[in-house]
């Protein structure tokens, strides 16, 4: 009777924990270092040159950035039920405006540089949220049409070339560093942060959460689902167009053809990964970056440890299946069931 | 009734992250008996049932059925032993058709094609059974609530063998229905069909069962022969507590200073065609008018109307002088409407979000986005709620889809309650909601409705219209043919007046 009375506070404590949205994306986070830690010491080794940090983790954390800034869009969206297929393309599209622009000469001011890609930006992801809330196109089908047009919009834009520029401030976006660390850290953080602030201190995150979880209650509720829909859409484009010029700033050209190719998918899977369903309804920012981060590390380790670059795509979906199993309720139940039977059975 | 046990549960335990939903619960049923199995809300009947159909695996405790263990069996294979269930909420694919739903998974075949023919018309009879004349090709979803449970019924009536487990089968059934149902179900007893039925009406417990089992917090009280049992000593034990006798009706108010009363609002002629017919209407403040009808009369169509779910082709709607025209509920809700909706998982909870979130959403969204709710108004407003419409959860921030089915309404009436309306109106405000809560619900319509609060009502349940309602307006075949005011409103009235109607 004693010892029932206090274990049972303990295996509650547990499983909460366990049941936690960020214990799984975690674990396995933690697991794939400790690999790396014991195939790879020099994989946590950190060094500080000419006031700059160096290493392979930072290395991880730069190169996640693009895709985290995807993800943060993405999670939004798939919250609302919906799904943005064309942020590849987005990314394309705001690499070769900015590119057009400071190889041009149109403008020269960093500031208007940013805002009139970003802008750009900002249109194409609000045409995704048109085509979805005033034409009631579903969100695959809707996003698909400019997942393919925008790519042709970008390579308009660059002539079909790999448009290179030089900009003394534009690379800096990409290259520089602030605090020691990539300037592109500072960007993801203070997305995600300015992101949480706005949706967990307005009733922004409460109200998308309500629309994916039950779009026609939301509406008897009143709760504005279109208008919702239509931003989300738009911040997506952001977001996208704001990985995109990271990527153009860091090699200082616009690639229509390749920038941001397949990354849609990353930014679905760390969103998946960091446990947001993909039917909508309750999202976590802080667990997609926890998606992404994975997702990186393990191109990484992939990479450092000398396997050739085919066994990413390989290696990347086994992984993407085995914290999908662990986050199944429905499957760590049969394991658990299928281990007390072998238990049993002894 | 025959003495020969068919299904025995013994020592059936079962607990969630926080409750205690089932502890050391036994039951036994025997043949051709209705055993009513009672408990106030989030007592654990759903749960036991769930249990014993294999949906949930119990965390211990055997389940035998004619002697046989199936404690562990899947559900598939429970069902195939025969028991058959109706669950609480419709669990039916709303995108299929009428008959397709009735024979899921059994659908009959010619060659390993499915027979249509023969399923349709089978189908056909199936409900004819149950006296329900609809199209059965049709989408279930394109069906009201009331009928998808009928539908529901019908699928276990017709796969039933030797066990029928009905969990609030009733609950948004009209008399009509209900005595339909009696009907069908008598004559499985006489063929020796055990039937578990669950209701929170005590009348029709007392009309149709044979043996009553109690269930308290997850705890059986015991079982007991329906004749032994009175009511008063039925609700004592089901709630732990005595209550006492039905509302007062002094609390009755008069209608005669109903012209001094504000008029809210006012529906002339509004209407669209194939929906509801053009109806009349004055709303004053600090008046009940009740909708009364049988099912399909068009009771739910005038709510959706006035609150701009659906959209009239015909008529003017004033709000307190100003002509309105809602075209989405945010525009009613910003002019001081509230509608709780009848269909409670479809257009009322919104399952993922917590209790807390749900209480406080439509409050939230009037005042708009960027006006949060802190987390302690969010808070105190859901405490407030819980305590007042006696909601059972474990935690505020338990996601509302797991509460039991009456909490769950309770939820969405605390929604609506909580955003401070001026004209609030009430879909079957009641439904699954047990006899005290029920007392407490229609305690809070009076009240509110004293401060000036408009409210209209809509209920299956007629002696609850009758009871709560200054005014009351009849419906049939989607027209208004008549109003009841004053002392003539009675049940008797109320019925008289459909069949006057059918002329
Ligand atoms: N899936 C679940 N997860 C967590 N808790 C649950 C779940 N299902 C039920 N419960 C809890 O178990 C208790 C019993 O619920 P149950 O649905 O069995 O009640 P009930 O007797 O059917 O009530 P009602 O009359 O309202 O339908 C409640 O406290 C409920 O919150
Ligand atoms: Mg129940």
């Amino acid at each position: 009777m004693i010892t029932d009375s206090i274990s049972v506070p303990r295996e509650d404590r547990l499983s909460a924990i366990r049941t936690s949205k960020l214990f799984w994306p975690l674990a396995a986070l933690a697991l794939l270092l400790s690999f790396n830690l014991i195939t790879d010491p020099s994989f946590f080794a950190i060094e500080y040159k000419n006031g700059v940090f160096f290493g392979s983790l930072i290395d991880i954390l730069n190169r996640a950035a693009p895709v985290a800034l995807l993800a943060l869009g993405m999670t939004l969206v798939i919250a609302t039920g919906g799904i943005d297929l064309s942020v590849g393309s987005i990314m394309a599209i705001a690499g070769a405006t900015s590119a057009w622009l400071i190889s041009h000469e149109v403008v020269n001011s960093l500031w208007l540089i940013l805002a009139i890609s970003l802008g750009v930006s900002l249109l194409a992801g609000l045409w995704n949220g048109l085509l979805v809330t005033a034409l009631g196109i579903q969100p695959i089908i809707a996003t698909l049409i400019l997942m393919v047009a925008g790519r042709g919009i970008a390579q308009l834009i660059t002539n079909g070339q790999v448009l290179t520029f030089s900009h003394e401030g534009f690379e800096m976006i990409g290259g520089g560093a602030f605090l020691g660390l990539p300037l592109s850290i500072s960007i993801v953080i203070c997305s995600y942060a300015l992101a949480l602030l706005l949706l967990r201190k307005t009733a922004l995150g409460l109200f998308i959460e309500s629309i994916g979880s039950n779009p026609i209650a939301s509406h008897y509720t009143g709760i504005r689902s279109n208008l919702v829909k239509f931003s989300v859409y738009g911040v997506c484009g952001v977001a996208a167009g704001l990985a995109g010029l990271i990527l153009t700033s860091d090699i200082q050209g616009a690639d229509a053809n390749n920038v941001g190719l397949w990354s849609e998918l990353d930014a679905i899977l760390a969103v998946v990964i960091g446990g947001t369903a993909l039917t909508g309804g309750r999202f976590s920012l802080s667990t997609t970056l926890v998606g992404v981060v994975i997702l990186q590390t393990l191109t990484t380790t992939i990479l450092t440890h000398g396997l050739p670059v085919q066994y990413t795509l390989i290696v990347k979906s086994a992984v993407v299946i085995i914290v999908m199993l662990l986050m199944s309720a429905e499957f760590r139940h049969q394991m658990k069931s299928l281990f007390q039977r072998g238990q049993r059975s002894e | 009734m025959s003495d020969v046990e068919i299904l025995a549960v013994t020592g059936l335990s079962k607990s969630f992250p926080g409750v205690k939903a089932l502890n050391d619960v036994s039951l036994s049923l025997r043949e051709g008996e209705v055993h009513a199995l009672m408990g106030g809300n989030g007592a654990g009947k759903s749960t036991l049932i769930k249990c014993l159909t294999g949906f949930y695996s119990s965390d211990s405790g055997k389940v035998f059925l004619a002697g046989k263990d199936i404690s562990s069996l899947k559900p598939d294979q429970i069902q195939t032993c025969g028991i058959s269930t109706v669950h609480q909420e419709v669990n039916l694919i709303p995108t299929l058709s009428v008959a397709e739903n009735i024979f899921l998974g059994r659908q009959p075949k010619i060659r390993g094609r499915i027979d249509w023919k023969t399923m349709n018309s089978k189908a056909r009879a199936v409900l004819a059974r149950l006296n329900l004349d609809i199209d059965v090709t049709q989408m279930l979803s394109s069906y009201s609530i009331a009928i998808q449970q009928m539908v529901a019924i019908a699928r276990g009536v017709d796969m039933s063998a030797r066990v029928l487990i009905l969990d609030e089968p009733t609950s948004s059934l009209d008399l009509k229905e209900v005595e339909q149902l009696f009907s069908v179900m008598r004559r499985l007893t006489a063929e020796g069909t055990a039937i578990v039925f669950v209701t929170h009406f005590l009348d029709q417990v007392y009309a149709i069962s044979n043996r009553i089992s109690v269930l308290r917090n997850g705890h059986y009280i015991g079982t007991y022969e329906k004749a032994d049992l009175p009511q008063n000593a039925l609700i004592s034990k089901m709630l732990g507590k005595t209550i006492s006798d039905k509302t007062d009706s002094s609390t009755k108010k008069q209608s005669q200073d109903q012209d001094e009363k504000e008029v809210y609002l006012t529906a002339s002629g509004i209407g669209k065609s194939g929906y509801i017919e053009p109806i009349d209407l004055k709303v004053h403040q600090g008046e009940v008018i009740g909708l009364a009808g049988l099912l399909g009369s068009g009771r739910s169509e005038i709510a959706k109307l006035l609150f701009g779910v659906v959209q009239p082709d015909t008529g003017r709607l004033y709000v307190q002088g100003t002509e309105q025209l809602f075209s989405s509920p945010r525009k009613a809700i910003q002019q001081g409407l509230a509608f709780c909706p009848e269909d409670r998982k479809k257009e009322g909870l919104i399952g993922e979000l917590s209790v807390k979130e749900n209480i406080i959403l439509a409050l939230q969204a009037k005042r708009g986005w960027y006006r949060a709710l802190t987390g302690v108004q969010q808070e105190k407003i859901a405490k407030d709620f819980i305590k007042s419409l006696k909601i059972v959860t474990s935690d505020l921030n338990k996601p509302v889809k797991e509460l039991s089915g009456g909490n769950q309404q309770k939820v969405v009436l605390a929604r609506w309650l909580a955003s401070a309306p001026s004209f609030l109106i009430l879909d079957e405000p009641t439904r699954g909601v047990d006899i005290g809560a029920h007392q407490e619900i229609v305690r809070i319509i009076k009240g509110l409705s004293k401060q000036g609060l408009a409210i209209m009502v809509i209920a299956s349940e007629l002696e609850e219209v009758v009871d709560i309602s200054d005014r009351v307006i009849v419906l049939k075949d989607r027209k208004q043919i008549k109003e009841l005011s004053g002392d003539e409103i009675s049940e008797a009235n109320v019925l008289s007046s459909i069949a006057e109607g059918a002329l």
